[in-house]
C-alpha cells in the first residue's frame, strides 16, 4: 500500500469535515456550555446574594428590635412622667379645694358668730331693759332711753 | 489500495476488510483482531484519563468549559437512565456512560480517513488495521455479551433465584404445567434476542457505514483524465457528506446501545 491520490481525497474530504465541525456542531455544544457556565453562576450569585441580604435583613432586624425597644422605654418614661403630672395636678386641685372649702367653712362660722353675738348683744340689752325697768318699777320709755340702751348694748 | 493496478475496487474493500491478526493464528479461533483490541483499548483509556481528570478537578462553583462539558455528558445520561430505572442508579449510572461515551469514541473512528490508520501502521510494517472497532462484529458481541451477563445477574439479584426460575416458567402465559415449556422456550427466544440485537444492530450500522466510506473512496481512483478529475470531486463531496451524515450515525448508535442496555436492564429488575 503505497501513499497516493485516495488518501489525499480522503484527507481533504475529513479536513472539510473538521471545518463543518467546528463550525456547525461545535458552537452548538460550546452554547450549551456556556449557557450551563451562565447558569451555574447565575445561581451561585443568587445564592451569595441571598446569603448577603439575609446577612442585612438579620442586622437591620437586630436594629429595629433595638430601635423599638428605645422607644418603648421612652413611652413608658413619658408615661410615667405624665401620669406623676397627672397626680400632682390632682393634688394641687384638692389642696386649692379643700383651701376653698375650709376658707368657705371659716367664712361661715365666722358670719354665724357675729350673728349669735349681734342676737346675744339685743337680747341682753332687752333683758337689760326689763331688769331695769324692774328695778325702777316702771317703765323705762324705750324711745328716751333708746340711745343709752344701744350704747349699753354696743358695751357689752 | 484501488490504485493497485492488478487490484481494483474489490481487491481495495477486501482488502480493507481484513482484520490484523497475529500471523501464527490466520483464521483460526485464537486469530485475535489486534487492531480491534487496540483501538477500543486506547480509546478505553483516554475515556478514563479524560473523565477522572475531570472528575479530580471538579469544582463545586463555576465549571470550566471542560467540566461543564463533562457534567452536560454525564447529566444527559443520568436523565435517560433516571427515566428508565427507577432504583438505585449507582451501578446502572456509570455502565451507562462507559457504554455511551466508549461506543460514541469507537463509532467516530469511522470518521477518520479510512485510509489514514491503515497507511501509518504500513509504515511500521502491518498491512491490515482496522480503524472501527464496533464494525468488528467481535467487538459488539463482546459488549452485548457483557450486558447480557449482566441481565441474568440482576434478573437474579431482584428476584432471588426461585423467583426468576417461576417467572421463566410461568411468564407470560400462566403457571397451568403443560405451559411451562412454551413459556421457557418463548423466554428463551426473548432473552437470546437481546444481546444479539443489541450486537447486530451497531455491527450492522457501522460495518456498513464503513463499507460506504470505501465504496466512496474508490471514486478516487475511479478514472482518469478529466473523467478522472471530475470523479476525484465527486468522492471528496460524496465522502464529506456522508462523513457529516455519519455524524449523526455514530452519535444515534452510541445512544440507542446505551438506552437499550439500561432498559434490558431495568427490565431484569422488574417483576412481572
Amino acid at each position: 500500500m503505497d501513499f497516493n491520490a485516495t488518501l489525499i481525497g480522503e484527507m481533504i474530504s475529513f479536513a472539510i469535515l473538521i471545518w463543518f465541525s467546528v463550525h456547525f456542531i461545535w458552537p452548538h455544544i460550546n452554547k450549551a456550555i456556556e449557557e450551563r457556565q451562565v447558569k451555574i453562576a447565575e445561581g451561585l450569585n443568587a445564592a451569595e446574594r441571598a446569603h448577603a441580604e439575609l446577612k442585612s435583613a438579620d442586622v437591620k432586624v437586630a436594629g429595629e428590635i433595638k430601635q423599638a425597644r428605645l422607644q418603648a422605654s421612652e413611652i413608658i418614661d413619658k408615661a410615667q412622667q405624665q401620669a406623676n403630672q397627672i397626680i400632682e395636678k390632682a393634688r394641687g386641685e384638692a389642696v386649692s379645694e379643700i383651701n376653698r372649702l375650709k376658707a368657705a367653712a371659716q367664712d361661715d362660722i365666722a358670719s354665724m358668730a357675729q350673728r349669735a353675738r349681734d342676737q346675744l348683744r339685743e337680747q341682753v340689752g332687752a333683758l337689760a331693759v326689763q331688769g331695769a325697768s324692774k328695778i325702777v318699777q316702771r317703765e323705762v320709755d324705750a324711745s328716751t332711753h333708746k340711745a343709752l340702751l344701744d350704747q349699753l348694748a354696743a358695751e357689752i | 489500495m484501488a490504485s493497485e493496478p492488478q487490484g481494483g475496487l474489490t481487491e481495495y474493500i477486501q482488502h480493507h476488510l481484513k482484520h490484523l491478526t497475529p500471523h501464527t493464528s490466520e483464521g483460526g479461533f485464537w486469530a485475535v483482531h489486534i487492531d480491534s483490541v487496540t483501538v477500543s483499548l486506547v480509546l478505553g483509556v483516554l475515556f478514563c484519563l479524560w473523565f477522572w481528570l475531570k472528575a479530580r478537578k471538579a469544582t463545586a462553583g463555576v465549571p470550566g468549559k471542560g467540566q461543564a462539558f463533562v457534567e452536560i455528558i454525564l447529566e444527559f445520561v443520568d436523565g435517560q437512565v433516571k427515566d428508565v430505572f427507577h432504583g438505585d442508579r449507582r451501578i446502572l449510572g456509570p455502565l451507562a456512560l462507559t457504554v455511551f461515551i466508549w461506543v460514541f469514541l469507537m463509532n467516530a473512528m469511522d470518521l477518520l480517513p479510512v485510509d489514514l490508520l491503515p497507511w501509518i501502521t504500513e509504515k511500521f510494517g502491518i498491512g491490515h488495521f482496522r480503524a472501527v472497532p464496533t464494525a468488528d462484529i467481535n467487538m459488539t458481541f463482546a459488549m452485548s455479551l457483557t450486558v447480557f451477563v449482566l441481565i441474568i445477574f440482576y434478573s437474579f439479584k431482584a428476584k432471588g433465584a426461585g423467583g426468576y426460575m417461576h417467572e421463566l416458567f410461568t411468564a407470560p402465559f400462566g403457571k397451568h404445567p403443560a405451559l411451562w415449556i412454551p413459556n421457557f422456550a418463548l423466554n428463551l427466544v426473548e432473552l437470546a434476542s437481546k444481546p444479539v440485537s443489541l450486537a447486530m444492530r451497531l455491527f450492522g450500522n457501522m460495518y456498513a457505514g464503513e463499507l460506504v466510506f470505501m465504496l466512496i473512496a474508490g471514486l478516487f481512483s475511479a478514472g482518469a483524465g478529466l473523467a478522472g478529475w471530475a470523479l476525484y470531486g465527486a468522492g471528496i463531496i460524496g465522502y464529506t457528506v456522508w462523513g457529516i451524515f455519519h455524524i449523526l450515525i455514530i452519535s444515534i448508535q452510541a445512544f440507542i446501545f446505551m438506552v437499550l442496555t439500561i432498559v434490558y436492564i431495568s427490565m431484569a429488575h422488574d417483576h412481572h
